[in-house]
């Protein structure tokens, strides 16, 4: 069965027929063509394909798209603005947050609902908002040192 | 333009992060389009039998199939290693582990894809399977591959010294043996390859997850029976590999099989139960060891067996067996020692390289015994190695170079930092400090496909524009190797990094690189960036000199600016040199080579090349754990890690390294390992592969030991590697000062600490009551 969704990505808005079965994952790398959010696992175990809907954390992998329906919905690849990156992006990056990359966009959804709803967070805070997503290269070091990073520069 | 800043020493960010932090980065997964076709594995339901019959008829006749392959479309065997290529991309006659591939199909989508794998009929008589190493080795065990013994892939017998004196002058010899769990890369990007067969001019494009596009591409040719220059082999973003991506894989020969049969293009996307069966992780490995030790805590010999549990396939099975015995040496001044390597075939996934590749088992054993011996001799252990240390330039008993040792001073920052010697011994109950040393190749100087080319080549263009591009086969997984190519000819030329562009890892414009394995990388491949920059300047030094009438001796090439002798007064510019020169002869194109000299490469007894090394890399570290003595629970409460990487050329990347190899051995060491049931991966997924999270990871303080490599590029050696195996015994030797428990294997799980807890309370009760009768 198809269904009318009708949703904000990244602040433009869309109108798409889906099938009823497809996940959000699915409808943001092969509809919408936003490949930045990545499947790690076979389901919810990995926190690569974090996204915000409506400003809450979601994993896409998890997620049928049919709910996204009248959500605003954020990916990494709406967090830069007019080609300058967030203060987790740049923090990210400057920080050496992101080796292979491959858990970073999800990584830095998560972060950034962290940082929306605690600017000033600590480690332990840190620890928690994160503890979904994995990351194979850093150790995490470095990760916590850029979310701390982001929030010294935003606040 | 900012002020001229030299790019060897700075805390450089990636110079492809932003296409991470933004989502840009594509890799191979993100490179589907709707003409691709999908392709999916059939595999193996039994671990060891003989296949009867496979019927591909009635999914051939599904509409919307395009292609299917099988065993029967591919003869060739492959492997990583020449001498021991005896696997096929898909089953043919038998298959040898559970998962095994055996079929494959390519179909307009998934559903379909899917409906056809169902629909293929596969019959197999099942033979008696061996999983275990007592199994596979027992006198009466089903023969995995004809011809081997026992299941023995590979036996490795080396004996340097008189290891009989040596344990004649100790004044305390012990012995242990230890079981560490098989292991997996888990790396975060399931594997994935697309290849597209262009029928009209029969070439073929693979684009895949891979470590080494040129073993890959060797292996396609051959797998494919193609002309190699037929074949064109891209690597895009890479999410991680650890080794797991440092051999040919089935997947990507059977993406390209299907992909021909198709004549069209076929995404291969493996779920994350697909990646583990794939494996080529680390072996569960059983390590005899055995240690004498004088009075001062002084090594006089060293005996240790190793059994690895390999899997069905020999991938890079001889090459991890035989690290496991060359890399006793090169850490520590021991003149006798013996090893026995024995490389067993299992009806299991196939293990192959991983991160510390071979030696990470056996130094866990080996420092740990190191700990427990010292303790017997009231010595500290930082005493017992300082007891031990080598004195570069050196080459050890089984003929390996040690140009630079920076492991004293390791030694010194981790007790130092520490506070080792207020702290060690005097914690409350339930809180421990444990310390081990390590140490890693920067690269094998001798390559796996030995052809006499050199080891590695960059090329740089410099153009009208004054832009000035390297062209390298080195690729990067995430460890910065694009970046540190930049930053080294940036160096040489003195020119600002944003004037240099990297172009990485596609067969048709890069120059041959062996790969990212063994950490080669930094040292290799950043010789020839550096010879490739020095030819470049010495054109651009002579135009300089032409222009300025002068000696080219005298050309001082700095900051982007030429002089003579320095003085400011007719200073030209970079754009203005590159014009002159380019004027001569158009767009300009130089390489730089590297290639290990002969005395590098090993000794001459048989597997004397496995272990040899540029430069090793020396690491120490301290791990502060706590224990909760009810639950079993391990918390590492901080880690103090000093590697000497020779020289950093990028301080930010190589902090990255340690700090990510120290947390790798942490996961070894506390969480991770594989299970199966009769062959069936129970592991295959995060929830029961448990990889630590962010939650129990500890705060790593790092420091970098600088020892200025006489042969590395600026004095580097590599950073990637050389920490990890030192972590799961420095944290064994913590637990065991927190709760006085000498734990034998790997990993420390609760159960088994809690295991562990009682059975060293039961024999304490039984002392006391032995005790208290007499």
């Amino acid at each position: 069965m198809k269904r009318l969704i009708s949703l904000t990505v990244n602040g433009r808005k869309y109108e798409d027929a889906i099938d009823d079965n497809i996940l959000l994952i699915d409808y943001l790398r092969n509809i919408r063509q936003l490949t930045g959010t990545k499947q790690g696992c076979d389901g919810g175990e990995c926190g690569a394909c974090t996204v915000l809907v409506d400003g809450k954390p979601k994993l896409a992998c998890l997620t049928l798209a049919a709910t996204a329906d009248g959500t605003e919905t954020e990916t990494i690849e709406g967090q830069a603005k007019n080609g300058r990156l967030s203060a987790l992006q740049r923090a990210f990056h400057e920080n050496l947050g992101t080796q292979c990359g491959f858990c970073t966009p999800g990584m830095i959804m998560a972060a950034e609902n962290l940082l929306r709803r605690n600017p000033d967070p600590d480690d332990a805070d840190i620890r928690t908002a994160l503890g979904g997503n994995l990351c194979r290269c850093t150790g995490y070091v470095k990760i916590i040192a850029s979310v701390k990073s982001a929030a010294e520069t935003t606040s | 333009m900012s002020t001229y800043q030299p790019a060897i020493g700075q805390r450089v960010p990636l110079v492809d992060g932003i296409e991470k932090v933004t989502g840009k980065a594509r890799y191979t997964a993100d490179l589907g389009r709707d003409d691709c076709l999908v392709g999916r594995i059939l595999r193996s339901p039994v671990s060891h039998g003989v296949i009867i019959r496979l019927d591909t008829t009635k999914a051939a006749a599904l509409d919307g199939v395009i292609a299917i392959v099988t065993g029967a479309d591919c003869s060739y065997t492959y492997g990583v290693i020449p001498i021991a290529m005896n696997e096929y991309p898909m089953a043919r006659d038998k298959v040898r582990y559970r998962g095994e591939a055996v079929a494959a199909v390519a179909a307009v989508n998934e559903r379909i894809a899917e409906q056809a794998l169902e629909l293929i009929e596969l019959e197999i008589e099942e033979l008696p399977a061996c999983y275990s190493l007592k199994e596979a080795y027992a006198p009466d065990a089903t023969l995995i591959h004809e011809g081997k013994a026992r299941n023995i892939e590979r036996e490795v017998h080396h004996d340097f010294g008189d290891v009989a004196a040596g344990f004649a002058d100790a004044v305390l010899v012990a012995e242990e043996t230890f079981t560490c769990a098989e292991i997996n890369h888990a790396q975060m990007e399931p594997h994935a390859a697309l290849a597209e067969y262009d029928a009209e001019r029969q070439r073929l494009t693979l684009h895949s997850v891979t470590q080494v596009p040129f073993y890959v591409h060797l292996t396609l040719a051959r797998c494919l029976d193609m002309d190699a220059s037929r074949i064109r082999v891209i690597k895009p973003f890479v999410g991680g590999g650890f080794g797991a991506r440092t051999e040919a894989l089935n997947f990507e020969i059977i993406t390209a099989l299907l992909a021909r049969a198709a004549g069209g293009k076929v995404m291969m996307q493996m779920s994350r139960e697909e990646s583990f069966i794939t494996h080529r992780g680390r072996p569960e490995t059983e390590v005899y060891v055995k240690i004498g030790l004088g009075e001062t805590g002084r090594i006089t010999a060293v005996e240790c067996a190793v059994r690895q549990r390999g899997g069905a396939y020999a991938g890079y099975g001889l090459v991890t067996i035989l690290y496991a015995g060359a890399l006793l040496h090169g850490l520590y001044d021991i003149a006798n020692v013996k090893y026995d390597g024995y490389r067993l075939y299992t009806n299991l996934p196939p293990c192959g390289a991983m991160r510390g590749h071979g030696t990470v088992d056996v130094r866990h054993a080996f420092e740990a015994l190191l700990d427990r011996m010292a303790r017997q001799l009231d010595l500290d252990p930082f005493a017992v190695r300082r007891a031990n240390m080598l004195s570069a330039p050196t080459r050890t008993p089984n003929d390996l170079m040690v140009n630079s040792y920076g492991l004293p001073e390791c030694l010194q920052k981790v007790e130092a930092a520490s506070g080792w010697k207020d702290r060690f011994g005097k914690l409350p109950a339930g809180r421990g400090l444990g310390m081990a040393c390590s140490h890693y190749v920067s690269g094998a100087a001798k390559p796996v496909h030995w052809t006499g080319e050199p080891h590695a080549v960059v090329s740089l263009k410099l153009d009208f524009d004054g832009g000035i591009t390297a062209f390298t086969g080195a690729s990067d997984i995430g460890q910065g190797s694009t970046t540190m190519v930049a930053m080294a000819a940036a160096e040489v030329l003195g020119v600002h990094l944003s004037r240099i562009q990297v172009v990485t890892n596609d067969s048709a414009i890069t120059p041959k690189d062996n790969g990212s394995y063994s950490s080669r990388v930094t040292f290799m491949v950043g010789n020839a960036a550096v010879e490739a920059a020095r030819n470049l300047r010495a054109l651009l030094v002579a135009a300089a000199a032409k222009k300025l009438e002068a000696n080219v001796d005298d050309i001082v090439c700095e900051g982007e600016t030429f002089s003579v002798d320095g003085g400011e007064q007719s200073a030209l510019s970079f754009s203005e040199v590159a014009l002159i020169a380019l004027a001569e002869d158009g767009t300009i194109n130089v390489k730089g080579t590297f290639t290990c000299p002969p005395e590098s490469q090993g000794g001459k007894h048989r597997g004397g090349a496995v272990g040899s090394t540029m430069g090793f890399s020396y690491a120490a570290q301290v791990v502060e754990v706590t224990v909760d003595e009810d639950t079993g629970l391990v918390s590492v409460e901080k880690v103090w890690a000093a590697l000497d990487c020779g020289r950093a050329l990028n301080p930010l990347a190589v902090e990255g390294q340690i700090e990510g190899s120290v947390w790798m051995g942490m996961g070894q060491a506390l969480s991770e390992e594989t299970h199966y049931v009769k062959g069936l991966p129970v592991h295959a997924n995060f929830l029961d592969y448990r990889v630590p999270t962010i939650v129990e990871s500890p705060d790593i303080e790092v420091f970098i030991v600088e020892s200025h490599d006489p042969l590395g590029p600026f004095g580097a050696k590599e950073a990637g590697e050389g920490a990890l195996s030192g972590c799961p015994p420095a944290l064994a030797a913590a637990i065991s000062d927190a709760i006085g428990i000498n734990a034998n294997f790997l990993p420390l799980t609760p159960d088994r600490i809690v295991e562990a807890l009682t059975a060293k309370r039961r024999k304490e009760r039984r002392a006391a009551q032995i005790k208290e009768a007499s």
